[in-house]
């Protein structure tokens, strides 16, 4: 176990280097210019501010100083936000975007394999026909779609109220996070509902469950205990993908619901080609997903006893 | 194998059913925990959002919306327009921009300009935040600042005027030879590096803001960062800056002027882009004015009976050309064969759709001040009559000049926003259908398109230009040969005597004859065919009242506004 989890976590640093290699060669190779904007500027105020960014020396020496510093957790300074270091936007952004990322993949999870186990419950039946058509809603239709729709009915709401029931945008009370958050989890939840219902009909044949029944268990406690627990497995599978996905996903309802969270820099760096803040975020987030699939895998090795972690 | 339960089914379904309607309520309330739990936790981080509604007439507040919050305020290296809006409201320079967008004293109570320079004195009364005077060397600090190469300010060159200023930001002069001394703390004098018209323009603009030299050296490379790192001297200071979530801007008592200023604050706990969210924060009574509206927001807004507002926003729009010798652009005849089927007024009404928006006749602006009166009044564009029969005999000559046996096919360089896009669309069938010119969009984002525009890999762009002084100086010089924005690299020898001739002389008359042949040069050589000038539309609430709009400062401003109980 811990030999394996050791292996891992040098595999997921070898990883993220790798990323940020990649990140670094593609950003340089994308046509553009991260000192440029609306008003040009003469060639001397031009060199001093590649001074200022270093991007006067050899892309490969700006390499290696970059790596250097990221090894030690500095990520620079921002090019756009001139005197914010890369650092304290993700200290300050992320968990902004975490709180909702969590909140939305509770909701998904919880709903996932809830929906999904009631769809399976009620197969071929009017329930489960009437949730299967709003999963495949839910997995078709867009975020940004669902979060402007869901805004647009907030305002009807308060309208219709009176009062401001629930905030239309923006950050700091619970009210602010509960709509953003069920909106950014709605499509993974519609896609778990969806594989817990097929994974949930696959296990109803499957022998254990009939050895349950010919012992004689009551078929709730089968469909609890032994149906339910197992078909969870593959949930949780893609739950470690999802978590990042969710959490870097976050852009869109970042945007409508005007909350401050990593997803907005992150978009905004690589349409502004702000180098520093491409790569710390890039890093950041792939970082975050290389360990949140680590951490899965460990978890599903506690979860079901076959799987054994070596 | 068929999927078969056992015989019990329907109980089991009731049970098992019941069952999961259990853990669903357990669920739920484990959110609702969940949610407390993490609104606790980021309250701690210290964010929060406002809970007034638009307009608290009770206290003075008024809440608002802004696309982005200032990147930095640090006046010597701001450049967008949030910014240069928030450092109008918590800064003032010299001078400053009154509610009908003339100059009035700042700082400076009054001033004297001569043909070598200038002197200002300032006011006794005029106070940082800390409440220490503002002296004249905090201007001559912060013009040093700016100038410094290490600071590497992108609108360096707005000092340029200032004697030896282009020499030291350049690192051939040492600091101390800038032409600008505090004789004392209230006497600031300036020398010019040449005769200057319009060097009261110029003070108004944020790099010519103070910077308290203590202060700023105790920031440590952070000045302009956070609500702590800034000392403020304007009619509001800020209190709160939570980055990305909420900037909160309260009167400042100690401000000389403060019994002009009417609100206490002014609150902006949103940001966001979306301007459809913008509308639904608005219709929702949270914000008091949606300052942008785009095209696709005009019918809401009719639909719901609210007041309209239009204000120009002083840029003109229009396409540029390719000057390089290695493109068809070059060519006279086949500029002149496009200018004579392109009409500003279609592409406004039919494409733009937005009202307030002015079909483009000059690359200077109907507001721009002349000797007396408006400059395009008193040197009138000169017009294009529409004529496709002529354009087809020049674009037969350039094909000729060219050696083609087709019309050319032309890049057309625009930016990747849906209203761009329409408009390019409007000129590949206009110049295909009129001209057989076959027009291939390139449409790039933001740091793309300027790359190439830098680069000069385009036949023809869409451009836009807004002034940074109000001078017709600040759109001329856009078409001087040495200019970095000329990017098609237009060169005429006596465009560029003209606007030296601008740039040096005190004459208005000499200045605006001058202004006026360039208009006639850029129109007959088509150095570019004018589009519009842009017009902007806003919504606000009507108990809002006294809010300026202006081309050039800050704007949206709101030192001047006020609120009234009923409408």
């Amino acid at each position: 176990m811990y030999a394996y989890t050791l292996k891992r976590l040098i595999q997921g640093v070898i990883t993220v280097w790798f990323i940020a290699t990649a990140t670094f060669v593609a950003m340089h190779s994308v046509p553009g210019d991260p000192l440029l904007n609306e008003r040009g500027v003469n060639e001397e105020i031009r060199r001093n501010l590649e001074e200022r960014y270093g991007l006067d020396r050899p892309i490969f020496d700006q390499y290696l100083i970059y790596m250097a510093n990221m090894a030690k957790g500095d990520f620079g300074i921002s090019f756009t936000q001139q005197n914010r270091s890369v650092n304290d936007i993700i200290r300050e952004h992320f968990p902004v975007s975490a709180t909702l990322g969590v909140l939305a993949i509770v909701f998904a999870g919880l709903g996932g394999v809830l929906w999904g186990a009631l769809t399976a419950l009620y197969r071929n039946r009017l329930p489960d026909v009437i949730v299967m058509f709003l999963v495949i809603l839910g997995i078709s239709v867009p975020s940004f779609v669902i979060a402007a729709l869901s805004q647009l009915a907030l305002v009807g709401l308060n309208d219709l109220v009176g009062f401001s029931v629930l905030p239309v945008a923006g950050w700091g009370s619970i009210l602010h996070m509960l709509i953003p958050s069920l909106v950014l989890g709605l499509g993974t939840m519609a896609f778990l509902t969806r594989l817990m219902r097929s994974s949930m009909l696959e296990i109803v044949s499957a022998d254990f469950i009939r050895t349950a029944y010919s012992k004689g268990l009551p078929p709730t406690r089968v469909f609890i205990k032994h149906q339910l627990r197992n078909a969870i497995l593959p949930v949780i599978t893609v739950l470690g993908p999802a978590i990042a996905a969710i959490t870097t996903g976050g852009f869109v309802v970042e945007l409508v619901f005007a909350i401050p969270g990593l997803g907005r820099f992150f978009v905004q760096a690589v349409q502004q080609l702000d180098y520093t803040v491409i790569m710390g975020t890039t890093v950041f987030y792939g970082a975050f997903l290389v360990f949140m699939v680590i951490a899965v895998d460990l978890i599903y090795g506690l979860v079901d006893p076959r799987v054994r972690l070596e | 194998m068929p999927n078969t339960m056992p015989d019990v089914s329907n109980s089991l379904t009731r049970t098992a059913s019941f069952q999961l309607v259990w853990l669903g309520i357990a669920a739920t309330l484990g959110f609702a925990l969940l949610m407390v739990l993490l609104s606790w936790a980021s309250a701690l981080t210290g964010s929060g959002s406002s809970t007034l509604s638009a307009i608290d007439a009770e206290s003075g507040t008024l809440t608002l919306q802004l696309s982005t919050e200032p990147p930095q305020l640090d006046s010597t290296r701001a450049t967008d327009s949030v910014s240069i809006m928030i450092l109008g409201h918590v800064m003032e320079g010299l001078l400053r921009f009154d509610a009908n967008n003339q100059l009035v004293p700042g700082v400076a109570e009054r001033w004297e300009i001569r043909e070598d320079g200038a002197t200002f004195w300032l006011r006794e009364d005029a106070r940082w935040s800390d409440g220490l005077p503002v002296t004249a060397h905090d201007f001559s600090f912060a013009w040093h600042t700016a100038l410094a190469p290490e600071t590497a300010s992108e609108y360096a060159f707005i000092l340029y005027p200032l004697k030896n200023a282009e020499a030291i930001n350049t690192g051939t002069l040492p600091s101390d030879a800038l032409g600008v001394r505090a004789v004392n703390d209230r006497m600031l004098e300036v020398e010019f590096e040449q005769p200057l018209a319009y060097f009261e323009e110029l003070v108004a603009f944020p790099t010519y803001n103070p910077i308290r030299e203590d202060f700023y050296r105790n920031r440590d490379g952070r000045y302009g960062a956070d609500v702590g790192d800034l000392l403020y001297n304007g009619p509001f200071e800020m209190t709160v800056w939570v980055h990305g979530a909420h900037l909160r801007l309260e009167k400042n008592t100690d401000y000389w002027d403060h019994e002009r200023v009417r609100l206490n604050v002014i609150d902006i706990p949103y940001f966001t882009t979306d301007t459809t969210a913008a509308l639904n924060l608005y219709k929702d009574g949270q914000i008091a004015i949606v300052d942008y509206l785009g095209a696709e927001q005009l019918d809401e807004v009719l639909q719901q009976r609210w007041e309209l507002l239009r204000f120009g926003d002083g840029s003109v729009w229009f396409l540029a050309f390719n000057f390089d010798s290695g493109r068809v652009t070059s060519n006279w005849h086949l500029r002149k064969a496009l200018q004579l089927v392109t009409d500003p007024s279609e592409l406004v009404n039919r494409i733009i759709k937005l009202p307030g928006n002015l079909p483009g006749e000059s690359l200077f602006p109907v507001w721009l001040q002349g000797i007396d009166g408006f400059f395009r009044q008193e040197y009138p564009a000169p017009q294009i009559a529409l004529d496709a029969d002529a354009a087809r005999e020049h674009l037969r000559l350039a094909m000729e000049e060219l050696g083609l046996d087709e019309p050319p096919s032309l890049a057309l360089l625009v930016d990747d926003t849906p209203g761009a896009g329409r408009q390019a669309e409007y000129f590949q069938n206009l110049y295909g259908t009129q001209l057989g010119i076959d027009i291939r969009i390139d449409r790039q984002i933001f740091k793309q398109r300027l790359a190439k525009m830098q680069n000069q890999d385009f036949d023809i762009a869409t451009y836009g230009w807004g002034p940074d002084f109000a001078d017709p100086l600040t759109f001329g010089e856009l078409f001087a040969s040495w200019n970095p924005n000329n990017n098609g690299r237009f060169s005429n020898q006596e465009y560029d005597q003209s606007v030296r001739l601008a740039q040096s002389s005190l004459d208005p008359r000499i200045r605006m004859d001058a202004f006026g042949r360039q208009q006639e040069i850029l129109s007959e050589e088509v150095a570019l065919i004018p589009n519009y000038e842009r017009g902007r539309v806003y919504i606000k609430d009507r108990r809002l009242q006294g809010v300026v709009r202006r081309a050039v400062g800050p704007d949206p401003d709101f030192t001047n506004a006020y609120i009234v109980e009923t409408p």
